[in-house]
């Protein structure tokens, strides 16, 4: 009797144990359903907001690109030695555009020059020696005011102070100063931000050691901050040799044979020779051709000198991390 | 009284303000030369407060008000004819988390020199090294000098700020809980490195941990809401405290 009963009972308690396991199983199973339903609804939530974000990200560089290759694609014809070298022949419609190129170096370097210091020392004043008070407000709130002018606005108060009232007449010197007014606001911004990313531990760990506040700023605070302003100078240098209102009455002039002689003298640029190819002169087609190769040129020199200043800021920024 | 148990620095009746907000109640506390006088309370009391007057740190916040003196040997610092920079060089000060500069482990020292006009390389060098010493990390440091200090680990960034502070041979060193961000061994050589310096410098530092007040300094000083609560021997303090508050704060039934 017992041998019969014992694997009977065996096989109850395994059939048992089978039936259990299945059930389980398929609970696990039902879990596992509703938490993967979840998990795809808020992967396919992501990956369209992914897909949103990406879209507007290639809309945005799809635009520069167009840009650069449409320039690039027109400019390039007329890119040649002597279009770089030689100064326009020919009312014109022949020759290069060199002291066209020449000008717009001189500009940004002086406009550059001219805003730089003063925007620096001008976010130290507001940043480090001024505490957070109402009228330190109102400076922040003129400066902001200052970036939204109109350019062409600085272009006429450049002519009525630098030209006239001081006397320094169309030239260089005039042109870079008005250049240097429109883009001082992007300097101090810049330069504002960078002092204020400096951790304020830094300070007190200089000041704890006995260096006075001059001290702390030009060996401490400027150095540690230089990488963030230099990206302020990137962004101005881009807006410098590209602003054409502002040198339209200062500086600029419409056809000169050779390179400027001195900071008082009259020189071509080439923003301004873009604009003067397409609106005057009797031969369109000559003159629109050559209009692209300046602006061909212009792209070229901004991106130039964006990437000489990325590359110094990189060097700085990684020995200032470690 | 010996030269032993003289008063370095003498706060009387200090009262400071953040704006409306009184962060320290008539204060009144001495801290003695050649001592390690400890500040503890819950946080918030004010005792990072009342550190960072010692060496007119509070000068950098702005919108607050102090009243009340306190001395330097003898001489008030806040005296509107005593300079600040002044006060710092002779009161250096060691912060909660480790402030290296972003420059190079020799020149975060050379650069507390140079600051104090000291420019001669060859006597640079050699304060360098001799702070370093003192600080014990020379033997972790010399062979890689001109590593960014920003390499370093917690422990020994926090070493290197001592040796900074060594440096200049100030009188007074206030530590604002100098191991709150390090891990128990940086931390016991930190206090290790207290003890040591307790014999040429007068010491105070600020805690909220008790076993650490407990194994470094000679005095302590209890902070609570802004008051100073009891200030006695540090065994004292630990022992039989006189105030209930102590006692309740010590044996941890609050804070």
């Amino acid at each position: 009797m017992r041998k019969l009963i014992f694997p009977v009972r065996c096989c109850l308690t395994a059939g048992k144990n089978i039936v259990q396991r299945l059930k389980t199983k398929i609970m696990k199973k039902e879990d596992k359903r509703t938490i993967c339903r979840q998990a795809d609804s808020s992967r396919i939530k992501q990956k369209i907001g992914f897909g949103i974000i990406s879209l507007c990200m290639f809309t945005t560089v799809l635009f520069l690109f167009a840009i650069i290759c449409f320039i690039g694609v027109k400019g390039i014809r007329v890119i040649s030695w002597e279009f770089l070298t030689q100064a326009p022949r020919d009312s014109m419609t022949a020759g290069g555009v060199a002291p066209a190129i020449v000008g717009t170096i001189c500009l940004t370097l002086g406009a550059v020059l001219f805003s730089f210091p003063l925007g620096v020392a001008c976010a130290i004043y507001l940043c480090e020696y001024t505490p957070k008070s109402y009228i330190v407000n109102i400076i922040r709130i003129s400066i902001n005011n200052l970036a939204g002018v109109p350019s062409v606005v600085f272009g006429l108060f450049g002519l009525a102070v630098f030209v006239k009232y001081f006397g320094f007449g169309v030239s260089i010197l005039s042109g870079s100063l008005a250049l240097g007014i429109v883009v001082l606001p992007v300097i101090i911004s810049a330069a504002q931000e960078a002092l204020l990313a400096v951790p304020q531990s830094l300070r007190e760990a200089s000041l704890a050691v006995g260096a006075t506040k001059w001290q702390t700023i030009k060996k401490l605070v400027l150095p540690a901050a230089m990488p963030g302003i230099l990206t302020g100078v990137i962004l101005s240098i881009g807006r410098v040799a590209g602003e054409t209102a502002p040198i339209l009455f200062t500086a600029a002039a419409f056809y000169l044979k050779g390179y400027p002689k001195s900071i008082f003298s009259e020189v071509m640029a080439l923003p301004y020779h873009i604009y003067a190819l397409m609106t005057e002169g009797s031969h369109p087609d000559q003159q629109t051709a050559i209009a692209y190769g300046c602006c061909l040129i212009l792209l070229c020199l901004v991106l130039l000198v964006s990437a000489i200043a990325i590359f110094i800021r990189q060097k700085q920024r990684s020995y200032y991390h470690g | 009284m010996d030269n032993q148990t003289s008063v370095k620095i003498k706060a009387q009746d200090v009262n400071f303000f953040y704006g409306k907000h009184q962060a320290l109640k008539n204060i009144k506390l001495d801290v003695l030369a050649n001592q390690v006088t400890a500040i503890i309370g819950p946080s918030g009391c004010g005792k990072s407060t009342f550190i960072r007057l010692l060496n007119r740190m509070n000068e950098l916040v702005s919108n607050t008000v102090l009243t009340g003196r306190i001395y330097l040997d003898g001489q008030d610092i806040f005296a509107s004819c005593v300079d600040s920079v002044e006060i710092r060089r002779r009161v250096g000060m060691v912060f909660q988390k480790p402030n290296p500069f972003p420059k190079n482990i020799f020149e975060n020292i050379s650069y507390a020199l140079e600051v104090n006009g000291i420019k001669n390389k060859q006597f640079v060098e050699e304060r360098v090294i001799e702070s370093f010493k003192k600080a014990a990390l020379w033997d972790e440091v010399k062979d890689r000098l001109h590593d960014s200090a920003l390499k370093l680990s917690g422990g020994q960034q926090q070493r290197l700020c001592i040796a900074r502070c060594l440096a200049i041979k100030p009188e007074v060193i206030l530590f604002d809980e100098p191991c709150a961000s390090l891990d128990p061994i940086s931390t016991r050589k930190i206090e290790e490195l207290i003890l040591e310096l307790k014999k040429d410098y007068t010491i105070a530092i600020v805690t909220h941990n008790m076993q650490q007040a407990a194994r470094v300094s000679n005095y302590t000083g209890f902070f609570l809401l802004g008051e100073l609560i009891e200030f006695d021997k540090t065994e004292t303090i630990f022992k039989s405290p006189k105030d209930q508050r102590t006692e309740d704060y010590i044996t941890g039934r609050f804070g």
